[in-house]
């Protein structure tokens, strides 16, 4: 027993030191305003400024839009992948990408699509013209989708790669065509991968604030950029950590929503 | 003769350079019960996976009821499998596991429901329809699967090592309903498997296979008694085989003792190897017997004695005896000329079935 308990002790102290303390500590600045002083007020102005419920809803809108990209692009990917002769080779291709530190690959989407990046060259070269592709939604979108697509493809993937292969014959030994497979067999086994990607994706999307800067041009203005202004610039922290707050909840709602719904051995 | 189903014409498949079958024919006729019979990496599941579309042969054709099949996919065939691992899907439960092939075809909900209820009711399933697969025992699993499979009325139904998971009561009892349920059905089964007890008791006409070709195909007591050679004496059963001479008609000469037997048609002088059951051989006393051997070993099975011997010349004999006998006595053995059966170095089969028909003729 004391042996075990021994075992247990990294575990708890991550959990108390960078997990529950954080926590705790988020939500005890959300009740101080800028001057120190206890107060509800936080709450009360985020509930009731339009400012900031315009922001959540273009949070919301921003990273819904990157999931459901990222889940059109991945799925096919990693059903595709599971069907190639040296699947795990292909899908470390698509994961390689993630060993890069996040601010190194968004530097050098800049650096692609700048007035005078690779892109605008050629599309001068193929006297198409230069166009302004940096600070649009469509390359702060793009950019993050490239970003999230490892984590949306790798729990589908798995999810396809656990569906024993005799469920498949047995579907065409029924009478099932390859599209009615997918739909009764591949895609109903495949949706807890789909559902852990989504909340993979749509969790980190709430709260980018990098690429919107680099890659938006701070024309997105999500939650995670609020944060990043109230700690660093302004300095209001309690209100930083309000939004944080309410950053978590979304969290918890997300993680309900797609949790594994699924009944097992009830209904009787 | 009954209508054939299903035929093979010089059917072979290679993956990459390993061939598994070798120019396999044979005929299936409709409405029994078959079994393909081979140890494993006989190439036995591979025809099965020909005949459901899951594989196509690299050369040979396919008939099934007189239409050539190579190219029409799984989906199409009038086949249904019940596979090794049941294959059930695990986000149904068990009511739309079974009506997943009458949905596809989409026949009407009433329709469905009555069928998925009659096929339930066929494999003692009456009132599982809302179970989910998970709460469902190894047992329940397979008459699932056997459900989902016949609920389309198929032609034929392949059953693939479909009791292997299962323990070896449960096996047994599995086996007569199999019976049963070819029966009242009517459709013909192919089902394979590497247990030469569940192939002896179940089917009609049993195929041997090994090494991805037919060794001999027949009815269990046509193969148990006549085997054509070495690996079906040694495959199907236990046996007793030696190598010997024919003299003549009529008599073979095993470890130079002549013996009175009931096969003809050979050569004077040929080799052959002789196949005696343990069954077969009874134990006498040495004066009475027709081999002298003393006992090594004796086990209990429960329905009789595995006794090993070795008589003058050193032979191993297997015995089987309800009679108990001692370690280390000398015993007699004796056999009847009818319990001998000799087979012929590389003899094929339509050359063993003339010749049993030329002698029979004379008689």
């Amino acid at each position: 027993m004391r042996q075990k308990a021994v075992f247990i002790v990294p575990y708890a102290l991550w959990i108390v030191l960078f997990v529950i303390a954080p926590l705790v500590l988020i939500l005890y600045q959300s009740f101080f305003n800028i001057d120190g002083q206890f107060t509800v007020n936080n709450y009360l102005t985020y509930l009731t400024s339009s400012v900031y419920l315009k922001m959540t809803v273009a949070s919301v809108w921003y990273a819904f839009l990157i999931t459901a990209v990222t889940l059109v692009i991945s799925y096919p990917t990693a059903y595709v992948l599971i069907h190639l002769r040296n699947k795990q080779f292909w899908l470390l291709l698509v994961i390689l990408p993630t060993w890069i530190n996040l601010l190194l690959k968004t530097y050098a989407f800049i650096g692609l699509f700048s007035r005078n990046g690779s892109i605008n060259q050629f599309l001068q070269f193929v006297e198409l013209g230069s166009h302004q592709l940096l600070f649009t939604d469509a390359s702060f979108m793009f950019v993050a989708a490239y970003i999230e697509i490892p984590f949306m493809v790798l729990p589908i993937f798995n999810a396809l790669a656990e569906i024993n292969p005799s469920l498949i014959n047995a579907s065409k030994d029924l009478g099932a065509t390859q599209w009615q497979t997918f739909r009764s067999v591949i895609w109903p086994l495949s949706l807890p991968g789909v559902k852990a990607g989504i909340q993979a994706v749509f969790i980190p999307s709430l709260s980018l604030f990098m690429i919107t800067r680099l890659i938006g041009g701070n024309r997105v203005i999500t939650l995670g950029t609020a944060i990043e202004e109230h700690f660093l610039t302004t300095q209001n922290w309690g209100m930083g950590s309000t939004i944080g707050v309410i950053l978590i909840i979304a969290m918890f709602i997300v993680m309900f929503i797609t949790g594994d719904t699924r009944q097992k051995g009830g209904r009787q | 003769m009954g209508k054939n189903i299903l035929e093979f014409r010089h059917v072979g498949k290679k993956y990459g350079d390993n061939v598994v079958l070798k120019d396999i024919s044979f005929d299936i006729e409709a409405g029994k019960f078959y079994t393909l019979l081979g140890p494993s990496g006989s190439g036995k599941t591979t025809i099965l996976r020909i005949i459901a579309g899951f594989d196509d042969a690299t050369s040979g054709d396919v008939y099934f009821d007189g239409q050539r099949i190579n190219d029409v996919p799984a989906n199409k065939r009038q086949v249904n499998t019940v596979f090794q691992d049941y294959a059930l899907f695990p986000h149904m439960n068990v009511a739309e596991n079974v009506a997943f092939g009458l949905q596809i075809k989409g026949v009407d909900k009433k329709t469905i429901q009555e069928r998925v209820h009659q096929a339930l009711h066929m494999v003692r399933l009456d009132g599982y329809e809302e179970r989910e697969i998970t709460a469902m025992s190894g047992g329940q699993r397979q008459r699932v699967a056997i459900a989902r499979a016949i609920v389309n009325r198929p032609k034929v139904l392949l059953l693939d090592e479909a009791l292997s998971a299962l323990d070896h009561k449960l096996r047994v009892d599995m086996q007569t309903e199999l019976r049963q349920l070819q029966r009242q059905l009517g459709i013909t089964f192919i089902f394979v498997t590497h247990d030469q007890e569940e192939a002896l008791a179940m089917s009609d006409q049993i195929m041997i296979i090994n090494d991805g070709k037919i060794q001999q195909t027949g009815t269990p007591v046509d193969i148990y008694d006549e085997p054509l050679n070495h690996f079906v004496a040694d495959f199907i059963g236990e046996s007793n085989i030696v190598p010997a001479v024919m003299k003549e008609d009529y008599l073979v000469n095993i470890n130079g003792q002549d013996f009175e037997c009931v096969d003809a048609g050979m050569k004077t002088n040929e080799r052959v190897e002789v196949v005696l059951r343990p069954e077969d051989l009874d134990i006498t006393t040495p004066d009475k017997g027709k081999l002298v051997a003393t006992v090594d070993t004796q086990l209990f099975r429960g329905v009789d004695y595995q006794i090993t011997a070795h008589d003058l010349r050193n032979h191993e004999w297997k015995i089987n005896s309800i009679h108990k006998t001692t370690v280390g006595q000398q015993v007699g053995l004796t056999f009847d000329p009818e319990d001998i059966h000799v087979m012929r170095y590389n003899e094929s089969e339509a050359d063993f079935d003339a010749r049993l028909d030329s002698y029979e003729e004379e008689e």
